[in-house]
């Protein structure tokens, strides 16, 4: 068991203003807030877990727990074996974590000047980073840059390097905190690709926040949904899609005004509204009943079609369908 | 003008909320006071009762004034335009309808408006409890101190302004930042007055603009220069305010110039 | 600190990464770090130089105008400000970046030195050791040369002892300070400049004659916060001079015991502040 967290949560007191005038504003007051509330799951060795949900929902509060930067307010928590706050440069040495905004590479020297520093941080010796260095720079392509300042790399290059710096001193269990944010497509393809060779191969745990539903599609069999700082869903991928009725979207644009009604479409598709005075046409459909392609046969059945655009649930709309239909 | 008086009001809210802070100045203030003011009254009392034309009870007086206008006065700077012009955020600023250095002054204004009451008083209270304060008990110097507090703070603004501004042509100011706070900081009279000085070393400091900065302000509102020497000093303030104006003037348009040739 | 120390996995085939080796890597990381923008760099230990000529001149112009300054003449009161210069600039070159631990915490920088696995302490050091303030430690040394050539001491071989551990303990002692400054910032984040009243305030106590501030300040600064016993009261010990009520000349000795129970006492308020983030106490 990598991650075992029981009943864990944690609440911060929040000093606040007084809403009065003058002077009267300088008295304080205090409100408790209650980041994560009992917050109980456990990850086993190998697994790729999605930890998501919307902006302070609780991700980073149960990301610090579980790397030793803060202690829960009540509840257990364990990482590879250790108690996080206690023994947290123990753990640091098992563990990996990228901060999506954060750097922990030597931001003024060239990127590959950064690895011999984490090698001996994690008490390596080189005959042991180095072969280890040389596999993470040509699985993520850091060559072209190695020797670039970090503070001149692009953010995507960044990543690249930030991943591979987490994976160095190969960690049981790899923590990213958002990230593929603001990421291009060819970064966050190579990181994902990176990712998951290093689960498959070497059997790491990952765990990671994102925003991203492809991140999590293309990573993680395993999703765990919070919402106001409890665990609101847990289990795998197509059973948050089921639930959550997850359905793609065609949108697409005919030659001419089209009145909604006249729309004839298979089973499994369902008609959300026109624009642009019936030009355009958003259209629901769910990929396990029907398959894009036979929708799109069907509609340019009917008429003919300029132009077309698929989209993907994103996370928040998948996260708040959940709710609106579990309550 | 309405836009300088909303600039400078958000200015002082902004500040407001930096309480502590504000507070923690003060006591650090108060602190280097009390050193500063033991360690000149015993040179006085070595000296046999006055050094440089300050008594014991005057010398306090500088000593504490300076440490309460310290503040207010902006006397350590802010590099907010230098981080601006280093990001390229400067092309914003300089596309709104407001002077650049009118904008930034009113902020200025705002932020010592706020200062001077939580960073100013306590240093006073406490020398006043300590030493014991000279102050002129008639109206003019404090009306005069006012206008030469007014702009012993524009230049020091300036000042900064100005070095600020260099990062329009280098990479990197901190190091002129650093040579500017430390010649400032010694000859604008700061550490000691500047009369107590080896005669070379006060013929240099009056060639430059930084007596004006707090020396004289000090000096009218203890009252120790009479009606007309402190019209004559207000007078070399408002000359080397002129001249501080035209040089950020100049630097703004010449560097707005290359900015827009080298696009950033 | 509170952090479980793990021995080292035992090396397979090369040698293993001792402590000095890792101090080693990091502190030529930082000094290559800074050398990265040469001419900044430059202008950067040039206005450290000019910083510490202001200190000096600050000192000068009150003793020129008089004959003795809190009973010391003008080398012996030069003796007293280079050594507080060259302990200043020790402990400032070393652990001068926690006087700027606000920032740290406020950038989030704090959370990355926190999962990894060496002390907080130990990389703060390491991550910001300031070269340019190598200007200052020149210039303090220079001083320090100028008043052994001006003041007249009687050495023996105590006195050679007291010379040689006066930099080091002050060195310990201002190092001390600024992790107290750092680990109070976790109370105070907008309160920088309050532990700014110890260590520079600190500073400026050590570099000038005890002797001429108020009593009260002598009791504060050598018994509380032990500044004066970084220069001034070895400096009365080295030149035979008796101390005011506040400083008896035989707290010259104090240095070094002194440094020891403040770093005792600041590694710990370290650990409270630590502790204190990860909401482990305190």
């Amino acid at each position: 068991m990598i991650i075992e967290a029981e009943q864990l949560s944690r609440s911060f007191t929040v000093a606040e203003r007084g809403m009065g005038r003058g002077w009267a504003r300088l008295r304080r007051g205090a409100r408790t807030v209650h980041a994560v509330r009992e917050v109980s799951f456990t990850v086993e060795q190998g697994e790729a877990v999605g930890y998501i949900g919307a902006n302070g929902a609780g991700k980073s509060t149960t990301i610090k727990m579980l790397t030793g930067i803060l202690v829960p307010s009540s509840g257990q928590v364990r990482v590879c074996g250790l108690q996080p706050v206690p023994q947290r440069q123990a753990l640091a040495r098992k563990i990996g974590v990228v901060f999506g905004q954060r750097s922990q590479l030597w931001w003024d020297l060239p990127l590959e000047d950064s690895f011999p520093i984490l090698g001996a941080m994690h008490r390596q010796p080189e005959s042991r980073w180095r072969p280890r260095f040389q596999e993470l720079a040509e699985q993520m392509a850091l060559g072209p840059f190695l020797g670039t300042p970090v503070r001149q790399l692009s953010l995507g290059q960044r990543m690249r390097g930030e991943v591979a710096a987490a994976l160095l001193h190969r960690p049981e269990l790899v923590i990213l905190d958002e990230p593929t944010i603001g990421l291009d497509m060819i970064s966050k393809e190579s990181l994902r690709r990176c990712l998951d060779f290093e689960r498959r191969e070497h059997g790491t745990t990952l765990l990671l926040t994102t925003h991203d539903m492809s991140d999590v599609q293309r990573l993680c069999q395993r999703v765990l949904v919070v919402d106001d700082g409890a665990i609101a869903f847990d289990g795998p991928l197509t059973g948050l899609a089921e639930v959550a009725e997850a359905r793609r979207t065609m949108v697409v644009d005919f030659s001419s005004p089209l009145p909604g009604a006249a729309l004839v479409l298979p089973p499994g598709a369902v008609h959300l509204g026109a624009e642009a005075e019936g030009i355009r046409h958003r259209i629901a459909f769910d990929p396990r009943q029907l398959s894009a392609a036979a929708l799109l046969a069907a509609v340019t059945a009917t008429a003919e079609v300029a132009d077309l655009s698929l989209h993907e649930p994103d996370i928040e709309d998948l996260v708040r369908q959940l709710y609106t239909s579990a309550r | 003008m309405r836009a300088y008086w909303e600039l400078a009001k958000s200015s002082f809210r902004r500040n407001s909320t930096y309480r502590l802070a504000a507070f923690s100045g003060a006591f650090t203030n108060s602190v280097f006071g009390l050193i500063r003011a033991s360690l000149l009254l015993s040179a006085i009392s070595t000296a046999g009762g006055t050094i440089g034309g300050y008594s014991a009870v005057e010398a306090a007086t500088y000593v504490w004034l300076g440490q309460a206008l310290l503040a207010p006065l902006g006397l350590f700077g802010s590099a907010e335009l230098a981080g601006r012009v280093k990001s390229g955020d400067i092309a914003v600023d300089l596309s709104r309808s407001v002077n650049l250095t009118a904008s930034y002054w009113a902020q200025d204004v705002g932020r010592a408006a706020f200062d001077i009451l939580p960073r100013g008083v306590p240093p006073l209270v406490i020398g006043a409890l300590v030493t014991g304060l000279s102050l002129p008990t008639t109206a003019g110097p404090y009306v005069l101190g006012f206008v030469s507090v007014l702009a012993a703070l524009t230049l020091s603004f300036l000042g900064f302004f100005v070095i600020n501004l260099l990062s329009f042509w280098v990479v990197e100011i901190r190091g002129y930042w650093m040579l500017y706070l430390v010649l400032m900081n010694l000859l604008s009279g700061f550490l000691v007055p500047v009369t107590w000085f080896p005669q070379w070393m006060l013929d240099f400091a009056r060639a430059t603009p930084f007596p004006s900065m707090l020396q004289t302000p000090v000096d009218i509102l203890a009252g120790r220069t009479d009606g007309a020497l402190s019209l004559a000093l207000v007078g070399v303030q408002l000359l080397w305010l002129a001249v501080l104006l035209a040089g950020t003037q100049l630097m703004v348009r010449y560097g707005s110039r290359k900015l827009v040739v080298q696009g950033g | 600190m509170a952090e479980t120390k793990t021995a080292a996995p035992p090396a397979a085939d090369s040698s293993p990464v001792t402590n000095a080796k890792l101090l080693r890597l990091l502190v030529s990381a930082r000094l290559r770090s800074q050398t990265a923008y040469r001419g900044s760099f430059a202008a950067d230990v040039a206005g450290q130089m000019v910083l510490a000529l202001t200190e000096f001149v600050e000192l000068y112009a009150i003793v020129h105008n008089v004959p003795t300054f809190g009973g010391m003449t003008f080398a012996q009161a030069l003796l007293v400000f280079a050594f507080a210069s060259v302990g200043f600039s020790i402990g400032d070159l070393i652990l001068g970046e926690t006087d700027s631990m606000s920032e740290v915490i406020r950038n989030g920088k704090l959370e990355v030195l926190l999962v990894r696995p060496l002390p907080v302490l130990l990389q703060l050091m390491t991550s910001d050791f300031q070269l340019r303030r190598v200007g200052r430690l020149v210039f303090a040394l220079i001083a320090l040369a100028a008043a052994l050539f001006l003041t007249d001491i009687q050495w023996d071989p105590g006195k050679v002892a007291l010379f040689i551990i006066t930099p080091l303990a002050g060195a310990a002692i201002f190092g001390a300070l600024f992790v107290g400054a750092g680990a109070v910032q976790f109370w105070l984040l907008d309160g920088r400049q309050f532990a700014n009243a110890f260590t520079y305030g600190g500073r400026y106590v050590a570099s000038m004659p005890g002797a001429a501030m108020f009593l009260p300040l002598q009791v504060f600064f050598t018994f509380v916060v032990p500044a004066t016993l970084v220069a001034y009261a070895p400096s009365l010990v080295l030149l035979g001079l008796d101390g005011p009520a506040g400083i008896p000349s035989w707290t010259g000795w104090l240095g070094l015991p002194a440094a020891v129970v403040l770093w005792g006492l600041m590694l710990l308020l370290w650990r409270a502040a630590i502790r204190k983030y990860t909401g482990a106490g305190g």
